[in-house]
């Protein structure tokens, strides 16, 4: 009944090497993660640390600020709407095809996930608005810059 | 009044718990056999009390007593009643005492069935258990007291979140805490084996239906919760490794792996050791979890409140839970003996494959949710999505589905290669024509190709050990795991074809349209506003035609509800049995078209399917195990008497 497997380990062995192979996968499976993490993980910029330091075409990264007021168009398609993302410092248009969130409106805050173009407008994916009075996106608490906090606190009044 | 008897009802609950957790510990030790009698009794009065205090918080929600601040902040006297008893748990302070009255019912039910292990390891036990219990019962009247009283009522409540006014909502959270509190239950079993030395099979087969329920319970938590933020979120995604999503796979993955590892323990007396540590691990998962969602760290609609005292509470609690239970595993793993061995290719050696996998995949989630949380304490904010999840995830994932395709044809201790052979050709064959077939008709990425290779292999696998066996005679518990392991297949399939096969179309439309989207034809024959009964919407009239011919109407909304105000976009679902049209209405532009979002979604609904079946699976395998532990005691209760009886007769034939 017992078969070839046992051949190669002595059986007074056999805990040892489970433990060991449990180790090594386990071990191997961090070690996947953290260089996975590293370069798939998407960072969060600013507008003034995008136009600072633009991230490769090909990375994923999201781009958080306050939607500019009077900058939100809607193209021919009508599906396309194109508005402008700043932070007090820079300004970053942005392109995004798609039904927007309830409560994405001018002069709030959004979180636009998407790549950066060569041309230097953001292609967004997805948007993230303000939710209800619970959420709001996680990037936009306690950022760096005070007057984007101001804004932001002040849509949530 | 009600009020105050719930919050009494809860003191005096907490206090059992401590009594609970004195007459457990100190009831096991030499001497302790007075206070240890008090065990029990604490842990069913306690049970009752809590449940009470639980009852007097529904009959505040259902009457809408406004003076109590909770309800006045998330109930509505307009809500309809449903959603007014949904609501005692669709805020944090309700949903904690959901999860203390659950874990307390738990409790109750082991001290009152619960006989077959030693008396002190179920001391040790109940003594565990209480000390679980007295954490989460500080935590609730310490930081979350649900009976609060307002000194001036509104006269009007707040309202519930309107994507909390569903009725998958009064269904989802009550699952997943079941879920979480019955692998508490777990916990409290190996930490009493572990205390008193009584790692056994025995004690598997008590622990077993524990693990089972719960896995059950985070089973259709996770596919309910899927399904749930499909429909509701409007975005046509099913999974989206949201960190609160996360919260719930941890535990899911942690209790799977634990329930192959106890079958082990129960069947063959190996892997003691390592089904402990599970056991610890599934538990620590839920705590994590419960952080998570509840300490705010998070922002969701999951997290109710940003409150730092709450996230510091829970965070002690993990750390004393977690730690203290670690520091006795450390202290005692030396002392439990090594099992039965087993040959590596076996039963036994296939459940090792799932288990290291199982838990290498638990790495990467945990990993994957908690590197924002890490970096954020450099100041660098990231955000961690599929590009992570999927591709590092299934490097794990999909072995493991080999594996589970073959390992149940293995048999226990030890097998040879030449008996399985040619079944295992058959699968390999099916994978290997599946993909050839799939890779030359279609054009799709790698995951979904492999992942429809697999769930025909993993489908053809999962029945193959009914070959040869009388149906009819075939143990409960065998037919639980063929269609458990089945449902996977059938949720892979739905996944992967679902992602290789969707079809979208975003268009902004005008009235009498036609759009095409896959085999469907959809014409905007009208948006008008309708009302319901707390919110007014824009509804879009979709008349639907599948390959030619009529098939019924969609109606998409776009939701404004008053209180809280808020919008929603109500999606439309048109199911088939090969896959569901999914419409989303939009915004309206300047020049008075309507933005639509139509989704053919090839066999999405299998996902689901998929996932109902896994859980069927698992409540026929806690059927088949707890009846055949009733048989066998009853049997041997049976005998018993006989013996009895002959020694009667016997001593009345001696008179």
């Amino acid at each position: 009944m017992t078969g070839q497997g046992n051949s190669g380990i002595k059986p007074k062995h056999q805990r040892l090497v489970l433990l060991v192979i449990a180790l090594v996968a386990l071990v191997g499976a961090g070690l996947l993660a953290a260089w996975a993490l590293r370069s798939q993980a998407s960072y969060f910029y600013l507008p003034s640390e995008i136009v600072a330091e633009a991230p490769a075409p090909d990375q994923g990264v999201r781009l958080g600020g306050m939607v500019e007021a009077g900058s939100i168009q809607t193209a021919e398609d009508g599906i396309t709407v194109n508005f402008i993302v700043g932070d007090g410092e820079a300004r970053v248009p942005v392109s995004f095809t798609g039904i927007v969130p309830a409560l994405f409106v001018e002069g709030s805050g959004v979180v636009a996930e998407g790549r950066m173009g060569a041309d230097g407008t953001f292609v967004a994916d997805n948007l993230l608005a303000k939710h209800d009075e619970n959420y709001m996106p996680r990037e936009l608490e306690g950022m760096s810059t005070e007057e984007v906090r101001a804004q932001v606190e002040a849509t949530l009044e | 009044m009600i009020a105050e008897f719930g919050l009494v009802a809860l003191w005096l609950a907490a206090a059992l718990a401590g009594l609970q957790l004195v007459a457990g510990f100190f009831g096991m030790r030499e001497g302790g056999e007075q206070v240890a009698a008090l065990a029990r009794p604490a842990a069913l009065v306690q049970a009752l009390l809590c449940g009470l205090s639980f009852l007097a918080l529904i009959y505040l929600f259902a009457t809408t007593d406004l003076s109590v601040k909770l309800v006045a902040a998330n109930s509505h006297s307009a809500k309809p009643m449903i959603f007014k008893l949904a609501g005692t748990w669709g805020n944090h302070e309700g949903s904690m005492l959901l999860w203390i009255t659950v874990m307390a019912l738990a409790g109750g039910l082991i001290a009152a069935l619960e006989r077959r292990l030693p008396e002190r390891t179920m001391l040790a036990t109940l003594g565990a258990q209480g000390f679980l219990a007295l954490g989460f019962y500080a935590f609730i009247l310490f930081t979350s007291n649900p009976f609060e009283r307002l000194p001036l009522p509104p006269v009007e409540g707040n309202g519930l979140n309107p994507l909390l006014q569903d009725i998958g909502q009064a269904f989802h959270p009550p699952n997943l805490y079941v879920g979480y509190v019955g692998l508490s239950v777990a916990f409290s079993f190996v930490v009493g084996a572990l205390l008193t030395r009584q790692v056994t099979p025995e004690f598997a087969r008590v622990m077993r239906p524990w693990v089972l329920g719960a896995w059950v319970f985070l089973t259709i938590g996770i596919t309910a919760g899927s399904y749930w933020a499909y429909y509701e979120l409007g975005w046509g995604g099913w999974w989206f490794w949201d960190p609160v999503e996360n919260a719930a796979l941890m535990p899911w993955l942690a209790a799977t792996a634990l329930l192959h590892s106890v079958s082990v323990l129960a069947a063959r007396d190996a892997l003691r050791a390592w089904t402990v540590m599970l056991g610890v691990v599934a538990f620590s998962m839920s705590m994590v979890g419960t952080f998570l969602v509840r300490s705010g760290i998070l922002t969701s609609v999951h997290a109710f409140a940003v409150d730092p005292e709450r996230g510091s509470f829970i965070l002690m609690l993990l750390a004393l839970y977690i730690g203290g239970a670690l520091v006795l595993f450390a202290t005692r793993a030396g002392t439990v003996a090594e099992g039965e061995r087993f040959s590596i290719l076996s039963r036994e050696g296939a459940l090792v494959v799932n288990n290291v996998a199982l838990s290498a995949i638990l790495g990467i989630v945990l990993l994957g949710t908690l590197y924002p949380l890490l970096t954020e304490a450099f100041d660098v904010r990231v955000s961690v999505g599929p590009p992570y999840f999927n591709p590092v995830a299934a490097i794990f994932f999909l072995p493991m589905l080999v594996v589970l395709a073959i390992g149940p044809l293995l048999r226990w201790r030890g097998d040879s290669f030449a008996r399985i052979r040619i079944p295992v050709i058959i699968l390999a064959a099916i994978a290997v024509v599946t993909l050839l077939a799939v890779w030359l008709l279609a054009d799709i990425d790698l995951l979904p190709l492999l992942g429809l290779a697999l769930a025909a292999m993993v489908a053809v696998g999962s029945v193959l050990p009914l070959r040869g066996r009388s149906l009819r005679r075939l143990p409960i518990a065998v037919w639980g795991m063929v269609i458990a392991h089945l449902g996977v297949a059938v949720a892979l399939f739905g996944m992967a074809a679902d992602t290789a096969f969707q079809q979208e179309r975003l268009v902004a439309a005008s009235v009498g349209d036609v759009i095409e989207d896959g085999p469907w034809q959809v014409e905007l024959r009208s948006v008008k506003p309708v009302a319901g009964p707390n919110w007014t919407a824009i509804e879009a009239d979709l008349g639907l035609t599948y390959k030619g011919a009529p098939a019924g109407e969609a109606k998409p909304q776009a939701r404004s509800f008053w209180s809280p105000p808020t919008e929603t976009s109500e999606v439309a679902l048109v199911t088939r049995w090969n896959g569901q049209l999914y419409a989303a209405l939009g915004n309206q532009a300047e020049d008075g078209r309507w933005q639509l979002r139509l989704w053919w979604k090839p066999f999405v609904t299998w996902i689901w399917y998929g996932g109902l079946l896994i859980a069927l699976g698992g409540v026929l395998s806690i059927i088949g195990r707890v009846s055949g532990d009733l048989r066998r005691r009853v049997a041997a209760r049976k005998i018993a008497d006989r013996k009895a009886d002959e020694e009667a007769l016997a001593a009345g034939a001696g008179a």
